[in-house]
């Protein structure tokens, strides 16, 4: 029951945040107009269905879509690699992704261009740090040389990454690929959704369905399969359900990091460390997350702030914190 | 559960090891549901192997283990497991689970793949709990837990997995003097659950309170094997662990007498 609770105060909270979020903005909506628009689908202020539907009602919906996402495959990476301190990038996911965005930029590929390169580019590299693993061999603990190999690519791709930045313009090239890596979510518009979302659900699915299996391999992989548990393929199961959903996400976002390491922390905190109920919850805590940090981005200054640092500078104070409390107590 | 018919698990000729280096040789071993069986043996002799071939996550070099005469080879992940439990040495649980979710996780052989426990697995969770006599433990955290607690609540779980076979590694390693004879009155009582339990101890003494048959491990090889109290003779103790070893019998107490070691220290 305590489970359910949580889960309902979450979707109010989530409900309450939307409403009010969008009406601010550089066009403030007053709650009024809004409800009565919301209600009888009648206003007098003709550019009001055209701003919301247009901009901000998926900006709204694609800031809950990506907060969630990354929160919810910073849970299951946290739950399989035994480990609370990994995030959704710890297979070079981002840095793949980086990659890919900044060759696109270069080369003067339209926006479907950017993203298309950068999700090929994030299951790139998340592919080679598995295969490397898999070379590395049977000897080792799978989990360690997967986070090592990780580590390898997600390097390796940083340098390749810095040297495409070396070699672009820095006029107009530069800068964008530096904007692209901040993170921002003020381009996505209706028609993005409907590649996102089906994206998101088709990741996410199968990660709740596993949910349970998901606590058993915590305890390691000898118990694990002691517990009738398959291993290996639920390791493959939540890499590759991860990586598309995170890809995917990066694509259209740009780099939101500390999302996916930070929320499932609070989430845990919440609802417990059951998979079963901490996989949703940690979806909606991320998805109230970035919907809170998404609007201060767009509305505390004239200007839009690129949400990875706003994600940075509450996410490091929070951890902090987080690592002096979990001193003292297992969290 | 006391009525199924006695099944054995049975290890023939099996040579142990892994990357191509024999660990221990020619190995005959049955163990029988509803028995209790007692690995001596020094550190580093192949206990942990043994353990591991057993347990499928390494295969025997030449020979075959068998349960009720089929190979385990030919077990799927999830038979096995409706078989064989596992209660490692060191619990290792990076999140506070609670402690009944901890034991449900041995229904987890029991599920569909995609299914989570219901009432029905709730219930056998609680009653092997209770039987445990940890049930005030339920909603306490399993990271919070003494050694003891911990060990107990994996054996738990091992019997929520109603497998026909437990292996124990250790099961009393690091507990304090008072926690180890809980651990070893709890697996001698579950004789009347029709399992068959084999455990690895550092103790002689454990086999001659618990074990209907007693396995010796010297040099890769199973040096003695049977009732305790004809195999383990201060020439075996000594052979094997290097000391001096009396043995003699409990003074009469009521029932029963029960044979003793006490290692001698001055010679």
């Amino acid at each position: 029951m305590k489970g359910f609770s949580v889960i309902v105060v979450c979707l109010l909270t989530l409900a309450v945040l939307s409403f009010i979020s969008t009406g601010i903005g550089r066009y403030p909506v007053s709650p009024g107009t809004l409800l009565t628009w919301a209600l009888t689908g009648k206003c007098t202020d003709d550019n009001l269905p055209v701003i919301l539907f247009n901009i901000r009602l998926p900006r709204l919906a694609g800031a809950m879509a990506a907060g969630g996402a990354l929160a919810m495959s910073g849970a299951a990476y946290q739950g399989m690699f035994r480990n609370p301190m990994v995030s959704p990038d710890i297979l070079g996911v981002s840095s793949g992704a980086g990659f890919g965005a900044a060759l696109a930029i270069l080369f003067s590929l339209p926006v479907a261009g950017i993203q298309v390169c950068s999700f090929v580019g994030g299951i790139t590299a998340v592919m080679i740090a598995v295969s490397i693993s898999k070379t590395i061999g049977r000897s080792h603990d799978p989990v360690l040389v997967l986070v090592l190999s990780g580590i390898i690519i997600s390097s390796l791709f940083g340098a390749l990454l810095s040297m495409l930045k070396y070699v672009a313009d820095p006029d107009d090239k530069l800068p964008a690929i530096t904007y692209w890596l901040m993170g921002s979510l003020a381009n996505i518009r209706m028609n993005d959704l409907s590649v996102i979302l089906p994206v998101l659900l088709a990741g996410s699915i199968p990660l709740m369905m596993v949910s349970w299996r998901l606590n058993v391999l915590s305890f390691g992989e000898d118990e694990a399969r002691s517990l009738g548990v398959h291993t290996g393929w639920m390791r493959a199961l939540v890499i590759v359900c991860s990586t598309l959903v995170t890809a995917c996400i990066i694509s259209y976002s740009g780099i939101i990091g500390w999302v996916g390491l930070i929320v499932p922390h609070l989430a845990r905190f919440a609802a417990g460390p059951n998979h079963r109920l901490l996989l949703p919850t940690s979806f909606l805590f991320g998805a109230i997350f970035m919907l809170v940090v998404d609007t201060i981005a767009r509305s505390v200054v004239s200007v839009e702030i690129p949400i990875g640092i706003i994600t940075a500078i509450l996410g490091a104070p929070f951890f902090i914190w987080f690592l002096k409390r979990s001193s003292q107590k297992s969290w | 559960m006391v009525t199924e018919r006695t099944i054995s698990l049975e290890l023939k000729n099996a040579d142990l090891g892994y990357g191509g280096r024999v660990v221990l040789r020619d190995v005959n071993l049955t163990i029988e549901s509803g028995e209790i069986v007692c690995l001596l043996g020094p550190n580093g002799v192949g206990k942990t192997t043994l353990f591991k071939t057993i347990l499928g996550f390494i295969k025997p070099m030449t020979g075959s283990i068998a349960i009720d005469e089929t190979d385990i080879t030919s077990f799927s992940l999830k038979d096995f497991a409706r078989l064989v439990a596992y209660v490692p040495q060191n619990h290792h649980s990076p999140f506070p689970y609670k402690v009944r979710d901890v034991v449900l996780f041995g229904r987890t052989v029991h599920l569909g793949l995609f299914a989570s426990p219901g009432a029905k697995d709730r219930k056998i969770a609680d009653s092997f709990l209770e039987l445990l006599e940890i049930r005030h433990l339920a909603e306490r955290s399993f990271t919070e837990l003494s050694g003891g607690e911990r060990q107990m609540v994996i054996i738990a779980r091992a019997l929520t997995q109603e497998a026909r076979f437990i292996i124990l590694d250790e099961p009393t390693s690091n507990l304090d003097y008072g926690n180890q004879v809980r651990v070893i009155r709890k697996i001698r009582e579950l004789r009347n659950h029709a399992v068959g339990i084999l455990m690895s101890t550092h103790l002689p003494d454990h086999a001659f309170m618990i074990a209907s048959k007693v396995v010796v491990m010297d040099h890769g090889l199973l040096y003695r094997c049977g009732k305790p109290e004809i195999t383990l003779t201060p020439e075996t103790l000594k052979k094997i662990y290097g000391v001096d070893v009396q043995v003699f019998d409990t003074p009469y107490s009521g029932s029963c007498t029960r044979k003793v070691c006490a290692p001698v220290i001055s010679l």
